[in-house]
């Protein structure tokens, strides 16, 4: 099988483009980014079906004229269930935004407790140790507790 | 079909249209907790009679829409997975009852979920479909049907910590779908077939370089599912913030369908003789991370959720060993840690609501004020460190005579899995000690009447008990009934292991029947195939050579097409 290099140039762009997108703090990127890399998935699923061809119709068509039909099928059940990911993912960002204020994906607030209380009791200034143990479960997001660190 | 053929796929139907019917009637909560009940039960025995069919007769195979194995969607249920399903609805069903009496007694019997019921039956239905499934991209779409289900639960009824930690869940399981979908995508470039039995065969005609990247690839899709180190940082922060119900069943499969998929795929697909170095390491780190985070944990969810990632390492540590032994205590393994972690957390919801918090610093005494949940609690606990005469002690056991035989590097892994059960010990005594010792404490006051994960009173319905004991009985049951279970593991051990059971049954159907010899599916083949030389008249000539082949290669086909 010959491989299209301006397809695998496109998937590279996708892929990187996408996991990119992916390590950004905010959901609204990070939702984009599942969508590039998706479509990147995608379309790979189609490339591992060799060469484009006609319609795999039986006896219109010769065999060896005929594209793969199965790596189709299997990328339109791909692209359903990326396109139905996406729309909640959409809906948690909404949600996120109505109950926090924004939609930034946040640390794990109780590790950073756990990580803060490892250190021996003359790394930290006092107030900063009550104040982030006062409250392991709050919603102050990463920002703040890197802050109050400093 | 036989009717033994038709009942394979009754695992994923039945939740599927118990779903739908829960959706409808939405608005009857009683009927909507029948309908549940009812078709996990039913879905229990199913698995077991296909469990037994499977350990007799071997692989039941179900080809759907009559198309052959590798053409077709086959969903095939031999031992192991016959084993793991019904295990699973035995724990789903124990759920299910702990979970709908939850909510009578803390929103009355009138107030119906129109989203619980549905949601939680298609979750059973894609589990049902990962262990049965036979083809690589079925089990993709099995995954998705089961985290896209889990994604609701885990975000259900939205608090502003539940957004927090649901987020990270559903964004790791969702990049590991994309690189999931990406290895399939390479798998069908490279061999042609996502049929997992043809894929054996045609596997081993590529390059080896090939064959390691594409093994690579799925341990690290199926390594973030599972939660093995260093790809586990997701669970301890994502579980413990949805409900008790919710974190047992995901405990107790979601991980384990990561662990089967990861089985299945490596010991079919990517077979090896010796035990992989780079399996055995992961396994070995994952137990000791697991339980080291443990040990550091004030909050009782975290810590179980810990002792999950820990536990993950004992199953993959079987599997590392690559022996008969080895991969049959890995299937023991996962039988008894999906019921005692699903208790655990049943147990734990329990505790949470009696004492109001989830920090163990602040609770304590409670073996004075209730100890029914101190027994409760101690039975799954002890088993999860594999004291002797539990299920824990003789899974354990089986790992580590499969690890002592396994050569040095198996040796000292096998070393490790002493070394973190200890640990297990500790964490669990340490719980132990603070939550059920010392002087009985007040109730904390619930400051969040709206979540339901802690409720922070002392009401708890007997049917949530029922639950929780329920499945400690059939942990006890698994301990009294070690011979015959480990009889089967064994077995589907060397199922696993030899390969060519799980092959040829899927694969024999094909070769079985020759291209001329065809059944009612040739006049249909026929008839299309007229209409279609018809509407090409112009080249058919060229056309018969290259039709006539290709509907060879196809089923229920070979009868000549001319017009």
């Amino acid at each position: 099988m010959t491989i299209n290099l301006s397809m695998a140039l496109v998937l590279a762009v996708l892929y990187s483009v996408g996991f990119y997108l992916l390590m950004q703090r905010s959901l609204m990127r990070i939702l984009i980014g599942i969508v590039v890399v998706g479509h990147g998935a995608n379309l790979l699923l189609q490339l591992a079906g060799g060469p484009p061809g006609r319609a795999p119709i039986l006896d219109a068509v010769g065999l060896d004229e005929i594209s793969d039909p199965l790596p189709q099928a299997l990328a339109l059940t791909a692209i359903v269930i990326t396109f139905a990911l996406t729309t909640y993912l959409l809906a948690l960002g909404y949600r996120s935004w109505v109950l926090v204020g924004h939609d930034e994906v946040q640390d794990d607030v109780e590790d950073r407790r756990i990580a803060a209380r490892q250190k021996p009791d003359g790394a930290m200034e006092e107030g900063t140790a009550a104040e982030t143990e006062s409250s392991p479960e709050d919603t102050a997001d990463s920002h703040e507790l890197e802050e109050g660190r400093k | 079909m036989t009717l033994l053929q038709a009942l394979v796929a009754f695992p994923v139907l039945l939740p599927m249209l118990g779903a739908a019917a829960s959706v409808i009637v939405g608005r009857h909560a009683s009927l909507q907790r029948v309908i549940g009940v009812v078709t996990l039960a039913i879905v229990c025995v199913v698995a077991g009679i296909l469990l037994v069919a499977a350990d007799r007769n071997g692989p039941v195979v179900a080809e759907l829409g009559g198309w052959p194995a590798p053409m077709g969607i086959a969903l095939v249920a031999d031992r192991m997975s016959a084993l793991l399903l019904l295990i699973s609805s035995l724990v789903t069903l124990a759920v299910l009852v702990y979970a709908i009496d939850q909510r009578i007694s803390d929103y009355g019997r009138e107030t119906a979920s129109t989203t619980f019921h549905p949601i939680f039956l298609l979750l059973s239905t894609g589990v049902s479909l990962a262990y049965l499934t036979g083809d690589l991209f079925t089990l993709f779409v099995a995954f998705e049907i089961m985290l896209a289900s889990s994604y609701v639960l885990i975000t259900r009824r939205t608090s502003a910590s539940r957004i927090r930690s649901g987020m990270t869940y559903v964004i790791v399981s969702l990049t590991s779908s994309l690189l999931f979908l990406t290895a399939v995508g390479f798998v069908y470039a490279a061999t042609g077939t996502v049929n997992l039995a043809d894929l054996a065969g045609r596997m081993e005609l590529l390059p080896d370089g090939l064959q390691t990247v594409l093994a690579l690839v799925l341990v690290v899709v199926f390594g973030i599912k599972a939660a093995i180190v260093p790809l586990h940082f997701w669970l301890p922060d994502s579980y413990p913030n949805a409900p008790a119900p919710v974190t047992a069943l995901f405990a107790g499969l979601l991980t384990k369908v990561g662990i089967y998929a990861l089985l299945r795929t490596q010991t079919l697909v990517f077979p090896q003789d010796d035990p992989s170095m780079l399996l055995l390491v992961i396994a070995a780190m994952t137990m000791v991370v697991g339980a080291l985070g443990a040990i550091a944990q004030d909050d009782l969810n975290r810590l179980l959720s810990f002792l999950l990632v820990s536990h993950i390492g004992f199953m993959l540590f079987g599997m590392a060993v690559w022996t008969p032994e080895g991969i049959a205590g890995t299937a023991l393994y996962v039988v008894h840690h999906i019921t005692v972690q699903a208790t655990l957390f049943l147990v734990s919801g329990l505790i949470t609501r009696r004492t109001g918090t989830v920090s163990i610093s602040q609770m304590g005494g409670l073996a004075q004020t209730a100890p029914h949940l101190a027994v409760l609690f101690a039975i799954p606990a002890i088993t999860l460190a594999g004291l002797p005469p539990t299920s824990g002690f003789v899974a354990k056991l089986a790992l580590l005579q499969a690890g002592a035989g396994g050569g040095l590097a198996s040796e000292i892994v096998a070393a490790f899995v002493v070394v973190a059960s200890l640990l297990t010990l500790y964490a669990v005594a340490r719980v132990w000690v603070r939550v059920f010792w010392g002087t009985p404490k007040e109730p904390l006051v619930d400051n969040d009447p709206n979540d339901e994960l802690v409720v922070g009173t002392a009401r708890s319905a007997r049917g949530m008990y029922v639950g929780a004991s329920s499945l400690v009985v059939v942990s006890i049951v698994i301990a009294l009934f070690a011979g015959p279970l480990s009889g089967i593991t064994a077995r589907a051990g060397e199922d696993l292991y030899g390969r060519d059971t799980y092959r040829s049954a899927v694969l024999e159907p094909v070769a079985v029947i020759p291209a001329g010899d065809t059944g009612a599916g040739a006049e249909d083949a026929g008839d299309t195939g007229a209409g279609a030389a018809d509407a090409g008249a112009a080249d058919a000539g060229t056309d018969d050579g290259a039709g006539g082949t290709a509907l060879a290669e196809l089923p229920g086909a070979g009868t000549e097409v001319t017009p």
